[in-house]
């Protein structure tokens, strides 16, 4: 059960690194980022079954940073709309050198 | 009868977070992620972290995904049904093959451990003692109580970080 947790979880973690780097929508990368979040959460709760019960209090203080990290993300994205009127990140080149 | 549950909710969280990456739609692609998100609750229930199960479903599957679909609907994306996909063939081949080390390297990890280590026994000891919840409190509130109390600092931070952006005439 372990191994196949941690199995799991790479393939979630991969499919959500794939997300990010393929998608251009500004919202669905975020939500492929949250799902890498949650693939370590599943690696560590897997752990936790080997180590001890300090994998499971970490995967509560990554879900605090999870909500925190998406509420301040919505945030930078709804600023961003009002200036560009869209979510694709093609358009965002302020910071490009 | 676990592994056969096991297999089927991790065949659900696969098919969701695929579904995540290639929906055109955001609404479709937040929708498939709450089915991911809740095949994840189900794996934890079976490695016995009844807890954040709960707690995935409650603030994962509830909260965050309704702040991501307020946030879809409030600039109007739900319609939004333009094709942004990026690179092709060449993307998904070497992502399978980075899959497939990732994998590998994890049943590597795996099999040299065990079906259950000693962790496994005194989560069940702490949980026959002190109940789901408690097993994780008791540790949380004593051991851990600063990294707790940070958090709660975090939070803050995240509140008004969020109001001040978000906000008119900045």
């Amino acid at each position: 059960m372990i191994t196949e947790a941690l199995v799991l979880s790479a393939i979630l973690f991969v499919i959500g690194t794939f997300g990010v780097l393929v998608r251009r929508n500004a919202i669905i990368m975020f939500l492929c980022i949250e799902l890498q979040l949650n693939a370590v959460n599943l690696s560590f709760v897997a752990f936790s079954r080997l180590y001890g019960i300090e994998g499971q209090l970490f995967v509560f203080f990554v879900m605090t940073v999870a909500a925190a990290e998406a509420a301040v993300g919505l945030a930078i994205i709804i600023s961003i709309f009002r200036h560009y009127e869209t979510v694709n990140v093609d358009s965002f080149n302020l910071l490009k050198w | 009868m676990a592994t056969i549950l096991f297999y089927l909710f991790a065949g659900l969280a696969i098919g969701g977070a695929i579904g995540v990456v290639m929906s055109k739609s955001p609404i479709g692609s937040l929708l498939f992620m709450v089915t991911a998100l809740g095949a994840m609750a189900g794996t934890f229930v079976l490695l016995e972290a009844h807890f954040l199960a709960a707690i995935q479903i409650i603030v994962y599957a509830g909260a965050i995904m309704v702040l991501f679909l307020f946030v879809i609907m409030l600039l109007n994306l739900g319609h939004d049904y333009q094709k942004d996909l990026k690179g092709g063939a060449f993307a998904v081949l070497s992502f399978g093959v980075i899959g497939g080390i990732a994998g590998l390297m994890a049943q590597q990890l795996g099999s040299t451990g065990l079906e259950d280590g000693p962790g496994g026994a005194a989560i069940d000891a702490a949980m026959a003692e002190h109940g789901a919840v408690g097993a994780i409190a008791t540790e949380l509130y004593t051991t851990y109580v600063v990294p707790f109390e940070i958090t709660g600092i975090l939070l803050l931070v995240a509140i008004v970080g969020a109001l001040v952006l978000a906000k008119r005439e900045v």
